[in-house]
C-alpha cells in the first residue's frame, strides 16, 4: 500500500480507460466513479424533495389555504416522502460511501461485480425518473402518502401505478447493491483481514446488505399486489371482496421497518469511523458495536407491527411487537455508550466531521427516546398519526442518518476530491443546520402531543405558534444546507490540495493518495493489525 | 471446492434423486385422499419440504458446499417462517 | 491439467455462485409475500379454498410437477456432462429441459384458457358472485402461477443462451459458471412449484 511517487499517480478522476470523457463516466465500472454518480444524482433529488418540504412548511404557517390547495398538499407530502425514502435515505449511504469506500477499506480493487454495480445505478436513475414522471402524467400526482395504504391507494384516481413502479425499480437497485456488497465482503478482503480485523463501517454495510437483500423483495411483491388491486381488482386487500386492508399494512411494514435500519446502520458505521480518528484512539468496544449492528438487523425484522398499533391488530400481537421494539432499542444504546467512551480519554481534535458526528448522537438520541414513546402501546394511541411521529422520524432519519451523511461527507471529502474545504464555513453551515433543524422539528413534538394530526393541510388555530416556529426553522435549515453544500462544491475544485491523511486516520483509505488512483492500491496490502491500530501504546495491545 | 477439487455428481445419482422426488410427489397426491382435517396442510407442506430439501442438497449441490452457504439457506427459511408465525399472532388472536 | 480449473477461475466461480445464491434468496422472499397472503386467507377461508381447489385439475398439476422435476434432473445432468467435457450430451440435455419447460407452459396455457372460458379471472362477474374465499383463491392462483410462469420463461431464455455458449466455447469443462448459475435458477423455479403444487392442487 505504498503511496506512489508524485509523478506516477493518476487520480481516478482523471483516469482514462476503455472509454474517455463523458462516456468514461456514463459507462464506468469503477466503484469510486459510480459512487460519485450516485452522489450527484442524490444531491439534486435531495434539493428537489427539500424544496417540496419547505413549500409544505410555507403552506402550514397559517391554518387554511396559504399557498396551495389541499389536493396539491397531499401530492406534495406523498412525493416528498417517496423521493426522500426511496431515492435518498435508503440508497444514499451504501450507494455513495459504501460504493466509494467499501473496497478500499477492505483492501480490494473494486466490488465483486462491477458491471452489476453500474446496472444498479441505472436502475436507480430510471426508478427516480419514474417517480418524477408520476407527478406530471395523466391522473396527476399521487396523493396516497409514501406508505400507499389501501383502500385509498387502490381507488385514488391519481398516478399511483407510476409511483409503485418507481418504488419497485428502486427496490431492485437496492437489492443488487446489497448482493454486491455481501459477496464483496465475503470474497474480496485483503490477505490478513479476517472478519474481526474489518473496520466497523464495512461491518455496518454488511448488516445493511442482508436487510436490503431479504426485506426489499417483500415490498416488491406487495407493490405488485397493489397494482393488481388497481388493474385487476384481485381482492387481497379489499374487504368487499373478502380481503383485508390490514394485511397490506403487515406486508408493507415487514419491509419498511427493516428499511429504517438500512437507513441508519451505515450512518452509525460512519460515525463509528469518525470518533476513533478524532480521538486518536481505538474505538471502544469493537466487538460490542459489531454484534449490536447484527442484532439490530436481525431483531429489526420482528418489530414491524409497532406501526400498526391502532390499525386493528390483536392485543396479543401488540404486546409482542411492543416488547420486541423495546429490545431492539438496546443495541443502539450500546453503540451510543461506546461512541462516547471512544472519545473519553482521547486526544480530541475538533474538526467539522467530529462536530457533525456529535450532533448525530444528540439528535439520534432525541429520535430514539421519542421512539420509545411510540413503541409503548398506551402512549402510542395518543400520538399515532400526529406531528409527534413526523418529528420522531425526522430526528432519526434527518438528524440521524442525515447528519451522519454530512459527517461522512466532511470526513471523506479530502479523500474523494483531493481538496480541503473551509472549516470556518463548514462550522457556520453546521450552526444554521443544527439550530434550524431543532427549530423545525422540536415544536412538532409538542403540537403532536397536543393533537395536531400529520398529513393535514389545515389545523385548529391553537397549533399555529408551533407551526410558525417550525416554518422559520425550515428556512434556517435550508440556509444551512445551501451554505454547507456551497462550501463543498466550491472547494471540490478550488480548495487547498489535500494530503493523503489529513485527519491522521488509520483505516486503509488514509494510506492511499487523495484522490485514489483507479485501482486503489499499487499492491494489495497485507493486513497485520487490528482495525483501529494507533501505534504501539498500551491501549492498542 | 477444497484444494481445487470440484465435486462432479454422477448421472446415476441425479437419476436416483429424481426417483425419490417422483415417489414423494405421488405420495403427496395419494395422501390427499385421506381425511386428515386440520393436519392436511401440515402433511402436504412437510412432504413438500422434504422434496425441496432434496432438490437443494442434491441438484443444487448444497450437500457439497461450504458451511456458510448451508447456514445462509437454512437461516433464510427460518427467518421467513418466523415472519409468517409473527403475522399469525395477529390473525390468530383477533 | 485439462480437467482442473485454475485457482483464479475457481475463485471467480465461487464468487459468481455466491452472488447467484443470494439472488435466489431474494426470489424466495418475493414469492414469500404471496405465500404469506395465501396462508392468511387459507386459514380464514378453509372451506372456500377446498371448494375452489377442486376446480383445478389435479392430473394436469401433477403432470406439470413431473415435467419440472424431470427438467431439474436434466439440467443437473447437463452440468455433469459439461464437467466431463461431453458437450453434445450437455446440449441434448438442455434441449430436453427446454422441451419439458415448454410442455409445462403449454399446460399452463390450457389451464388458464379453460378458466377464462368460464369467465374465471380476477375482476370478472363470475368471481364477484363467488363466495369470498373462492374469489381470493383464484386471485392467488393466477398471481402465483403467473409470476411463476414469468420465471419459467426467463429460465428458458437463460437455458437457450447456454446452448450457444457451449457451442462457442464460452461454457466448458473448466469454466461453466454460467450454466451452473442457470441451473441454480432453474432449480429455484422448480422449488417454487414444489410448494405451489400442494397448496393449489392438493387441498383437502
Amino acid at each position: 500500500m505504498s503511496n506512489s511517487e508524485p509523478g506516477t499517480h493518476v487520480s481516478y478522476l482523471d483516469y482514462e480507460g476503455k472509454y474517455k470523457g463523458l462516456l468514461g463516466w456514463l459507462l464506468t465500472t469503477d466503484h469510486k466513479r459510480i459512487g460519485l454518480l450516485y452522489l450527484y444524482c442524490i444531491i439534486v433529488f435531495f434539493f428537489v424533495a427539500a424544496i417540496l418540504g419547505v413549500l409544505m412548511r410555507v403552506e402550514l404557517i397559517a391554518p387554511g389555504q396559504t399557498i396551495m390547495e389541499a389536493q396539491t398538499y397531499n401530492g406534495m407530502f406523498t412525493i416528498h416522502g417517496i423521493i426522500m425514502i426511496f431515492v435518498i435515505v435508503i440508497p444514499a449511504l451504501p450507494a455513495i460511501f459504501g460504493n466509494f469506500f467499501l473496497p478500499i477499506m477492505i483492501g480490494a480493487k473494486d466490488v465483486a461485480f462491477p458491471k452489476l454495480n453500474l446496472f444498479s445505478f441505472y436502475l436507480f436513475l430510471i426508478g427516480a425518473i419514474f417517480g418524477v414522471l408520476s407527478q406530471f402524467i395523466g391522473g396527476g400526482a399521487p396523493d396516497t402518502g409514501w406508505t400507499f395504504y389501501v383502500p385509498y391507494s387502490a381507488e385514488s384516481s391519481t398516478n399511483v401505478i407510476y409511483a409503485l413502479v418507481a418504488a419497485f425499480i428502486l427496490g431492485f437497485s437496492s437489492i443488487l447493491t446489497g448482493l454486491n456488497f455481501i459477496v464483496t465482503i465475503h470474497r474480496m478482503r485483503a490477505p490478513g483481514m479476517g472478519w474481526f480485523r474489518m473496520p466497523l463501517f464495512p461491518w455496518s454495510l454488511y448488516a445493511t446488505a442482508w436487510i436490503q437483500v431479504l426485506a426489499t423483495p417483500i415490498v416488491g411483491i406487495t407493490l405488485l399486489m397493489v397494482i393488481a388491486e388497481r388493474v385487476l381488482r384481485i381482492g387481497f386487500f379489499d374487504p368487499s371482496l373478502g380481503g383485508d386492508p390490514v394485511l397490506f399494512q403487515h406486508l408493507f411494514w415487514i419491509y419498511s421497518h427493516p428499511a429504517v435500519y438500512i437507513m441508519i446502520l451505515p450512518g452509525m458505521g460512519i460515525v463509528t469511523e469518525i470518533f476513533p480518528t478524532f480521538s486518536q484512539k481505538p474505538v471502544f468496544g469493537y466487538t460490542a458495536i459489531l454484534i449490536s449492528s447484527l442484532a439490530i438487523a436481525f431483531v429489526g425484522y420482528f418489530v414491524w407491527g409497532h406501526h400498526m398499533y391502532t390499525a386493528g391488530i390483536s392485543t396479543g400481537s401488540r404486546w409482542f411487537f411492543s416488547f420486541l421494539t423495546f429490545i431492539v432499542a438496546i443495541p443502539s444504546a450500546i453503540k451510543v455508550f461506546n461512541w462516547v467512551s471512544t472519545m473519553y480519554g482521547g486526544s480530541i481534535e475538533m474538526r467539522p466531521p467530529l462536530l457533525y458526528a456529535i450532533a448525530f448522537i444528540f439528535l439520534f438520541m432525541i429520535g430514539g427516546f421519542t421512539g420509545l414513546t411510540l413503541g409503548s402501546v398506551a402512549t402510542d394511541v395518543q400520538v399515532h398519526d400526529t406531528s409527534f411521529v413526523v418529528a420522531h422520524f425526522h430526528y432519526i432519519i434527518f438528524g440521524g442518518m442525515g447528519f451522519a451523511f454530512f459527517a461522512g461527507m466532511h470526513y471523506w471529502f479530502p479523500k474523494m476530491f483531493g481538496r480541503m474545504y473551509s472549516d470556518k464555513i463548514a462550522y457556520i453551515g453546521w450552526g444554521f443546520l443544527f439550530v434550524g433543524f431543532n427549530l423545525l422539528y422540536f415544536p412538532q413534538f409538542i403540537i403532536g402531543i397536543q393533537g395536531m394530526p400529520r398529513r393535514y393541510f389545515d389545523y385548529l388555530p391553537q397549533f399555529q405558534t408551533g407551526h410558525v416556529l417550525s416554518t422559520i426553522g425550515a428556512f434556517v435549515l435550508f440556509a444551512g444546507l445551501i451554505i454547507m453544500v456551497a462550501n463543498l462544491l466550491y472547494h471540490a475544485k478550488k480548495g487547498a490540495i489535500a494530503p493523503a491523511n489529513p485527519w491522521r486516520g488509520v483505516t486503509l483509505e488514509w494510506l492511499i493518495p487523495s484522490p485514489p488512483s483507479h485501482e486503489n492500491f499499487d499492491e494489495i496490502p497485507e493486513i497485520k493489525h487490528p482495525p483501529y491500530f494507533f501505534g504501539n501504546t498500551d491501549e492498542n495491545k | 471446492m477444497k484444494n481445487g477439487e470440484t465435486h462432479i455428481s454422477s448421472f446415476t445419482s441425479h437419476a436416483i434423486v429424481l426417483i425419490v422426488l417422483l415417489t414423494l410427489t405421488f405420495i403427496s397426491v395419494f395422501v390427499t385422499g385421506w381425511h386428515l382435517g386440520a393436519f392436511s396442510v401440515t402433511v402436504a407442506l412437510a412432504i413438500a419440504s422434504v422434496k425441496v430439501a432434496t432438490v437443494v442438497l442434491n441438484f443444487m449441490h448444497v450437500r457439497h458446499e461450504s458451511l456458510f452457504i448451508k447456514l445462509m439457506i437454512s437461516g433464510v427459511f427460518v427467518l421467513y417462517a418466523l415472519v409468517i408465525i409473527i403475522t399469525f399472532i395477529d390473525y390468530h388472536l383477533r | 491439467m485439462s480437467t482442473h480449473s485454475t485457482h483464479s477461475e475457481q475463485i471467480e466461480s465461487e464468487t459468481g455462485k455466491l452472488g447467484m445464491w443470494i439472488f435466489l434468496l431474494t426470489e424466495l422472499f418475493l414469492f414469500g409475500g404471496l405465500f404469506l397472503v395465501y396462508a392468511v386467507f387459507r386459514a380464514q377461508y378453509s372451506e372456500d379454498f377446498h371448494t375452489a381447489g377442486r376446480e383445478l385439475n389435479t392430473f394436469i398439476g401433477t403432470l406439470n410437477t413431473v415435467f419440472l422435476l424431470v427438467s431439474s434432473m436434466t439440467v443437473a445432468m447437463a452440468i455433469t456432462a459439461v464437467q466431463k467435457d461431453k458437450k453434445n450430451l450437455a446440449i441434448f440435455l438442455i434441449v430436453i429441459t427446454l422441451i419439458l419447460a415448454g410442455l409445462f407452459m403449454m399446460n399452463k396455457y390450457f389451464e388458464w384458457s379453460h378458466k377464462f372460458e368460464f369467465k374465471i379471472y380476477p375482476g370478472s362477474e363470475v368471481l364477484k358472485n363467488m363466495p369470498r374465499g373462492e374469489l381470493l383463491f383464484f386471485g392467488l392462483y393466477f398471481m402465483m402461477t403467473g409470476l411463476h410462469a414469468i420465471h419459467v420463461l426467463i429460465g428458458m431464455i437463460l437455458l437457450t443462451i447456454n446452448i450457444f455458449k457451449i457451442k462457442k466455447g464460452g461454457v466448458g469443462s473448466k469454466h461453466y459458471l454460467h450454466l451452473e448459475n442457470t441451473g441454480l435458477y432453474w432449480h429455484l423455479v422448480d422449488l417454487i412449484w414444489i410448494f405451489l403444487f400442494p397448496l393449489l392442487y392438493l387441498i383437502t
